[in-house]
């Protein structure tokens, strides 16, 4: 499997703040990988230095290509970055959120979208005009992965879906990024403090501690690490 | 009862005038956050084009009117480029400041070009009456609450139903998650200042003829229109024109029927409007105070 994603020693600060202290990591095409590490590690920054939310130097290649600009090049390069504490328009609509989605395309009939995307969220369209900040927070965090979906990502990157829910939502969240990743064959990055329920979906992941990697491997090698579970993992 | 009647349409002519003004200034608090203040010179100045365009060159009124509406498009869109942008990375207040240095720079810049001469500026109709159950309606009034009412249904339009307007809404509510999404941010705020500046260029064409032009003709119209936005709520476009009818109808009504306010008293009456919907509702009538989830 080649690398759809790849990162060598990306640095990122802010201001006198250094967040990011050499972090390389790959995600295959058509994989799950997640991120873990503790407040602080950097891990949100790791996403915000791939969408081009925060200044970096290193290299980053998407697709064998060097990934340059700010949010709005990222985007269009196929990357959808979902920031953590939902990122929805609260003032607009669901339909309006969905279609903002999918700004990118060219498409401009998004009808058959909308359908497609709501067969993973069955209770969108019962939701159409309300606006989003009426929604719950579950709810609002599956909008967000609904709306990142209709641009046809090429990569999904999810930062701490598991914010502020409650456990149920947070499995029923994890589930349907599993099911596309294993239906659609969406790669996906996802950060999470939640070790336990993104090793679960992951097949590989990167633990970080201040701005660094320290450790990495498969789901399955760093759960049955004794001390690895202990001394990062936190369960 | 006829005169009464004929109040209120003048009010709703006058009225429209301030909506549209008013709606210049919403869109830029939407999209930059600030009060721009140099809404009213930019109105003069492309006042003036049309005014030169008719007057000087001998175009008729219509094309006239519609390249001035180009003309202030690209104007605004230049402004928000070459003069905001710049400033946008500083506090609130800095912005504020440039628009402050840009009216003071737009209404010499007015004088330098055209004079200080009062001018009289033609209007597109005819300045008849007619006859409407008995009421005497100035032509004039009914085309300036067409011309604005026109305006606010395709501005509408084009927020609700076109791609653009969507990203330009998104751009205004959440720049950051619009960028995520793909949003050129900036080129979207450029268009709401090129949009808010042909809305002003359409007040200003309106107010002129009766007004008369000279550089200081949206001083006033400015304040009222600050009154209109403030009023209906200073984020909500239909705030705006809700806000600038029913001001206009409002301070037409008490000037004609309230004897020690008369005419010399509505600007004062404007103001008063402002601090009281300030002190007892600020976010005006058809603002929201911000309600989320967390």
């Amino acid at each position: 499997m080649s690398a759809l994603l790849a990162l060598e020693n990306v640095e990122a600060r802010y201001g006198p703040v250094q967040a990011l202290r050499g972090i390389s990591l790959e995600v295959p095409e058509g994989a799950v990988v997640a991120v873990l590490g503790a407040n602080g590690a950097g891990k949100t920054t790791t996403l915000r230095a791939v969408s081009g939310t925060v200044r970096r130097t290193g290299k980053i290649e998407f697709g064998g290509k060097s990934l340059r600009g700010g949010p709005e090049a990222v985007a269009r390069a196929g990357i959808v970055h979902v920031p953590e504490g939902r990122g929805t328009f609260t003032e607009l609509t669901v339909t309006e959120n969905l279609k903002l989605g999918a700004y990118t395309r060219r498409e401009r009939n998004l009808r058959a979208d909308i359908d497609r995307v709501s067969q993973w969220f069955p209770w969108l369209p019962d939701r159409a005009n309300q606006p989003a900040g009426t929604l719950s927070g579950g709810e609002q965090q599956m909008l967000a992965v609904a709306r990142a979906l209709m641009a046809r990502p090429r990569l999904l990157m999810l930062d701490e879906p598991s914010l502020g829910l409650a456990p149920m939502i947070v499995r029923e969240i994890f589930r349907i990024v599993r099911e596309l990743n294993e239906k659609e064959g969406l790669t996906v990055l996802v950060v999470e403090q939640d070790a336990r329920i993104a090793l679960q979906s992951a097949s590989s992941a990167y633990v970080l501690e201040v701005g660094k990697v320290a450790v990495a491997g498969s789901s399955d090698e760093l759960r049955e690490n004794e001390s690895v579970r202990r001394s990062y993992l936190g369960y | 009862m006829a005169d009464f009647w004929q109040q209120v349409v003048a009010g709703l002519a006058s009225g429209s005038i301030y909506a549209s003004l008013a709606l210049a200034l919403v869109l830029i608090h939407r999209a930059t956050g600030v009060i721009n203040f140099a809404q009213g010179e930019m109105a003069t100045f492309s006042t003036y084009i049309a005014w030169a365009l008719t007057t000087n060159h001998g175009w008729s009124y219509w094309p006239a009117f519609a390249v001035t509406l180009l003309a202030s498009f690209a104007g605004g869109v230049a402004i928000h480029q070459g003069i905001i942008r710049p400033n946008e990375k500083g506090s609130v207040l800095r912005v504020v400041i440039v628009t402050i240095g840009l009216l003071l720079a737009l209404n010499g810049l007015v004088t330098w070009i055209w004079s200080g001469e009062v001018r009289a500026m033609q209007s597109p109709f005819p300045t008849r009456t007619m006859d409407i159950a008995g009421v005497a309606i100035s032509i004039q009034d009914i085309g300036t609450i067409g011309v604005v009412l026109a305006t606010v249904a395709v501005l509408w339009a084009l927020f609700q139903y076109t791609k653009v307007g969507l990203a330009m809404r998104a751009a205004a509510v959440n720049p950051a998650e619009a960028r995520l999404v793909g949003v050129r941010v900036t080129w979207m705020l450029s268009l709401g200042w090129g949009l808010a500046a042909v809305l002003g260029a359409i007040s200003g064409m309106l107010a002129a003829p009766s007004l008369f032009l000279d550089p200081n003709l949206m001083a006033a119209l400015l304040i009222y229109a600050f009154a209109a936005a403030v009023l209906g709520g200073i984020d909500s476009p239909i705030g705006a024109v809700v806000g600038g009818l029913t001001l206009g109808v409002g301070l037409n009504l008490i000037g004609a029927y309230v004897d020690f306010v008369g005419a010399d008293l509505r600007l004062p009456a404007a103001l008063a409007v402002i601090l009281v919907v300030l002190l007892v509702k600020p976010s005006g009538i058809f603002g929201k105070s911000e309600v989320r989830r967390v």
